[in-house]
Formats: C-alpha cells, sequence, structure tokens
C-alpha cells in the first residue's frame, strides 16, 4: 500500500497533492464537527454532574444522541431574518466565526507529521486566524442590528484587545526560549520527559509556569468563556452578541465557541505542555496531545461551572494591571537570562 | 403545533419526517422567563431534584430567536400581556407552548365576576399545546408535561403512564380526606396521621 503511494507520489504528484489537500479538509472538517458537537454534550454532562445533577441521558445511551438530535433541530427551524438587519453581514458573520476556526486547524500538528500543512510561521498564523474570531462576532452583532448586540459586540472588542497583549507578550517571551515559530521544532525541542516541558523549563526563565498561566487565563478570555463570558451575559444582554439569530446561525456561533477551545487548549498542550511528547519520554503519539487536550478542555468547563462571572471591570483591571505588567516582567527577566546564558 | 406562515409540506416523506419529529421532541429549549410563582416550580425541574437535563430540556435561552418551547408559568396580567404576546411572535417555528399552572390555563384564583387585571389564560394570547393544572404544579407534573408535549410531537410516548397507587384505609371517598371532619382514624391501620 505504502509503496504504491510512493509510486503514485513519483508518477502523478499533482494529483496526489489533490488527493492530500481533500483528506485534509475531511479530517479537518470532521474533526471539529465531532469536537464541537460532542463537546457541547461533555459540557451537558459535566455541568449536570457538578450540580449534582445527571445531565442528559435519555436520548441515546449516556445521552450521546443528544447532539444530533440538538444539531437536527436547529437545522430544521425556521431561518429567520429579522427586520433592518444588514442581510449580507448578517448571514456572513457565523460562517466568518466558523471558518477562522477551522482555518486555525491547518497548521496545528496533532503528532509527527500529522499536520495539513506545515508553516515555519505556523504559531502566527494561528494567532492571525484566532483573532479574526473577534470580528465574526462584532460584524453579527453590527448586522443584526439590536441593542444588546451591540454592547455586547463593544464588550467582544475590548476584552479581546486587552488579553491579546498578554497573550502575545508571552508568546514572545517564550519564542525566545525556543527559537522558533514552527509548532513541530517547538515540541521536538522539548521531547524527554515533563522536565523538558517549556512549562518547567526553569533555567531559561524562572517564569515559566508564571507565563503558562498567564496563557491560560488569556484563552479563558479571549474563547469568551466564564468567569469572562462577558459577551454573552445572560443575566445582563439577553444572549450577547448572537441575540437575534436563530436556527443554525446560533449553532454556528456555538459551534465556533467550541472549536475556539479545542484550538486554544491544542496551543497550550503544545507549547507548554510538550505537545504529543510523554510526560516519561516512552510512546510518544497523538495520543498524548488528544489527553492533554482534553484535559484542558475538562479544566475549563470545571472552571465555568464553578466560578461566577467577573464584572466587566474587573476583567479589564486584570488584564492592564495585573496580566501586563507581569507579562512585561517575565518578557524582560526571559531576554535578559537569554542574553546572559 | 401552532403555524403561523408556514405552510404545509409538498410532499410528505414518512420516515423522514419521523426523525425529524423524534430530533424536535428530544431537544425542546425552553425560553428563560417566569411570571409568577410557578415559575419558582420551573426552577426546580431544572435543579439537581427533577433534572430537566435528563431529556434535553435543560437549555434554557435567553433570547426567543433560539427557543423552541414557551412555558408559562404564572399568571398573566393584562399589563404584561403584550410583552408575552411579543415574545412568543419572536420565536421562529417550530414552537410550542405550555401552560404552567391554574393561572395560565384559566386564570385561577384571581378569576372573578368584575376582576380587571387578568388574562384568564393564555389560551385567550395564543394556542397552547399543553396544560398543566396545578397552584402551582409539582415539578413531576411540569416533566409529565413536556413528555405529553414528546408525545403529541412524535405520536409516541416514551415511558408508561404512571398511575398513582391507590390510597390506603378504607375505602369510602369521603373518609380519606383528611380536612373533613369524618377523616378521624376509626381504630383502622391510619393513625399515623399527626393532629
Amino acid at each position: 500500500m505504502l509503496s504504491y503511494l510512493n509510486y503514485l507520489n513519483d508518477t502523478m504528484p499533482c494529483l496526489m497533492a489533490i488527493l492530500r489537500l481533500i483528506v485534509c479538509i475531511v479530517c479537518i472538517l470532521a474533526f471539529v464537527g465531532l469536537n464541537a458537537a460532542y463537546l457541547v454534550w461533555l459540557e451537558r454532562k459535566l455541568a449536570g454532574r457538578i450540580q449534582r445533577r445527571i445531565g442528559p441521558k435519555e436520548v441515546g445511551p449516556f445521552g450521546l444522541l443528544q447532539p444530533l438530535a440538538d444539531g437536527i433541530k436547529l437545522m430544521t427551524k425556521q431561518l429567520f431574518l429579522p427586520d433592518g438587519i444588514d442581510r449580507i453581514l448578517y448571514l456572513l458573520a457565523p460562517m466568518l466565526v466558523m471558518t477562522t476556526a477551522f482555518m486555525c486547524f491547518v497548521t496545528i500538528p496533532f503528532g509527527e507529521g500529522l499536520v495539513a500543512r506545515e508553516l515555519d510561521l505556523g504559531l502566527l498564523a494561528i494567532f492571525a486566524f484566532a483573532s479574526i474570531n473577534v470580528l465574526g462576532l462584532l460584524l453579527g452583532a453590527w448586522a443584526s442590528r439590536n441593542k444588546y448586540s451591540m454592547i455586547s459586540s463593544a464588550r467582544v472588542v475590548s476584552q479581546n484587545v486587552a488579553y491579546e497583549i498578554p497573550m502575545l507578550l508571552v508568546v514572545a517571551s517564550l519564542l525566545m526560549v525556543t527559537g522558533t515559530l514552527n509548532l513541530h521544532d517547538i515540541v521536538a525541542e522539548q521531547a524527554g520527559g515533563f522536565w523538558n516541558w517549556n512549562v518547567l523549563r526553569l533555567n531559561a526563565s524562572p517564569l515559566m509556569p508564571v507565563a503558562f498561566l498567564i496563557f491560560f487565563v488569556c484563552t479563558l478570555a479571549e474563547t469568551n468563556r466564564t468567569p469572562f463570558d462577558l459577551a454573552e451575559a445572560e443575566s445582563e444582554l439577553v444572549a450577547g452578541s448572537f441575540t437575534e439569530y436563530g436556527s443554525m446561525g446560533f449553532g454556528l456561533f456555538f459551534m465556533g465557541e467550541y472549536a475556539n477551545m479545542v484550538v486554544g487548549s491544542t496551543l497550550i498542550s503544545i507549547l507548554f505542555l510538550g505537545g504529543w511528547n510523554c510526560p516519561f519520554g516512552i510512546f510518544p503519539g497523538p495520543h498524548w496531545l488528544f489527553l492533554k487536550l482534553y484535559a484542558l478542555i475538562s479544566t475549563v468547563m470545571w472552571i465555568r461551572w464553578t466560578f461566577p462571572r467577573t464584572t466587566f471591570y474587573g476583567l479589564l483591571n486584570l488584564s492592564w494591571k495585573v496580566l501586563i505588567p507581569i507579562a512585561l516582567v517575565n518578557l524582560l527577566i526571559t531576554g535578559a537570562l537569554v542574553k546572559v546564558f | 403545533m401552532a403555524t403561523q406562515g408556514v405552510l404545509a409540506p409538498f410532499v410528505h416523506f414518512s420516515i423522514l419526517d419521523k426523525i425529524l419529529d423524534l430530533a424536535k421532541a428530544n431537544s425542546l429549549w425552553p425560553m428563560t422567563f417566569g411570571l409568577a410563582c410557578c415559575s419558582i416550580e420551573m426552577m426546580g425541574t431544572g435543579a439537581s431534584r427533577f433534572d430537566m437535563a435528563r431529556f434535553g430540556a435543560e437549555v434554557f435561552r435567553p433570547s426567543p430567536r433560539q427557543s423552541d418551547l414557551m412555558i408559562v408559568a404564572g399568571t398573566i396580567n393584562k399589563k404584561m400581556a403584550p410583552a408575552i404576546q411579543t415574545l412568543y411572535d419572536q420565536m421562529p417555528e417550530p414552537k410550542w407552548v405550555l401552560a404552567l399552572g391554574n393561572c395560565a390555563i384559566s386564570g385561577g384564583p384571581f378569576k372573578f365576576e368584575g376582576q380587571y387585571g387578568i388574562v384568564e389564560g393564555a389560551g385567550k394570547l395564543f394556542p397552547v399545546d399543553v396544560v398543566i393544572p396545578g397552584c402551582p404544579p409539582r415539578p413531576e407534573a411540569l416533566l409529565e408535561g413536556i413528555m405529553k408535549l414528546e408525545e403529541k410531537i412524535t405520536g409516541k410516548r416514551r415511558w408508561p403512564v404512571v398511575t398513582p397507587p391507590p390510597l390506603p384505609g378504607p375505602s369510602a371517598a369521603g373518609k380519606n380526606c383528611p380536612l373533613s371532619p369524618e377523616a378521624e382514624p376509626a381504630g383502622e391501620g391510619s393513625t399515623e396521621k399527626s393532629q
């Protein structure tokens, strides 16, 4: 089989390239779609357990058909266009949110060679696409001509601007240590054992665990998860940016949130937790990445169902007065240490 | 089901329709709003003891655009009626309405000769699919109402109907009423009634 593929690759490189492209696209679409659907199920189950409930259990075994039922219902619901909206933007915004989430997965490696397109600037590409997500929310809110959506979109933008800065500062200090933006190389540097992971590389910078924490908090804020879910503050803003969206438009926003959560958690595991390396240096493989990824996602859900929402001023103060100064100090110390040693 | 400006399908696909109905019945997202004391029971149904989430109905959406089910939980006074009417109109099809409690069914204890403050039942404003009697109804009753609605959508019932066991003690119906003076324990095994 492999030799046949090699033979095809030699004789018809163009065809193989197209085939590879199709396989990659299908895999990414399936992975993101499945994750977005079943993470909602996981969240509802976890919420149930945390609140001493059972959670969905009647629809299929363990409620496993619940995402299917929700999906079919959302798709068969009336496609509703309110009066006075900007039709093009209203229909475009949910797709923008979802597409950018898909695009992030193009450069994310899930294992040795398990990547759709390896880029030397892979990390940069992910951050570029991830920040367009905000634009999708802003456009959707603006186009739907609803005052709650407008307030929410203003909040989303200022929140994301505030948290992009400490996130990128932390990443800059990390890049001083790794010296590359290629995610493959970043993971390869952390091979061996958990003491080689970036989160514990104390000889490079003693503030590495702090950097990890800042990155985690920023990911929470960037993906609009509780306690930073001021974008969709139900008690204040009806349903936030997507108040006017019903049926699958809302479904896409919802799936986009979960897809972004997957992107964020994958990034954390690749940048700080050694990617697909085993903590003890044996049997590295994609299963370790998935283990770390879903452990992080479960932590995010755990946080959501444990802490109440912050106020908006608390949110901005945390970023501008706490996270950014620490990230700057971290950057300085890392720079000095890299220069000295 | 109330149909507002939605035409009947041109061609009927029996199996597909059944699957779609099953999906709709198993993902009834209610709207987050309560009008009076019945809404406390509605919240209790969502909480851990009764757990509406088992049937996939715990996703209380704050926006009417995203919800399928309107639980009218409580008294509708005339001042509130236009707002509720608006909420109903804002929900996209397919949508269903549960009238929870006597006030939402017919006005309940507030209905009397010459009253001027309340709407006598949600049915005066928009079509109601299932009514759940009680003042207020217990959370089990709301769960039963949701199951009745599922039965209405799919044509099949999820669980067999639970018939309450017969009351203990003498068979005469009047004697079982704890409020009637004849209900004093007459030497039989029903002496555990607290006085």
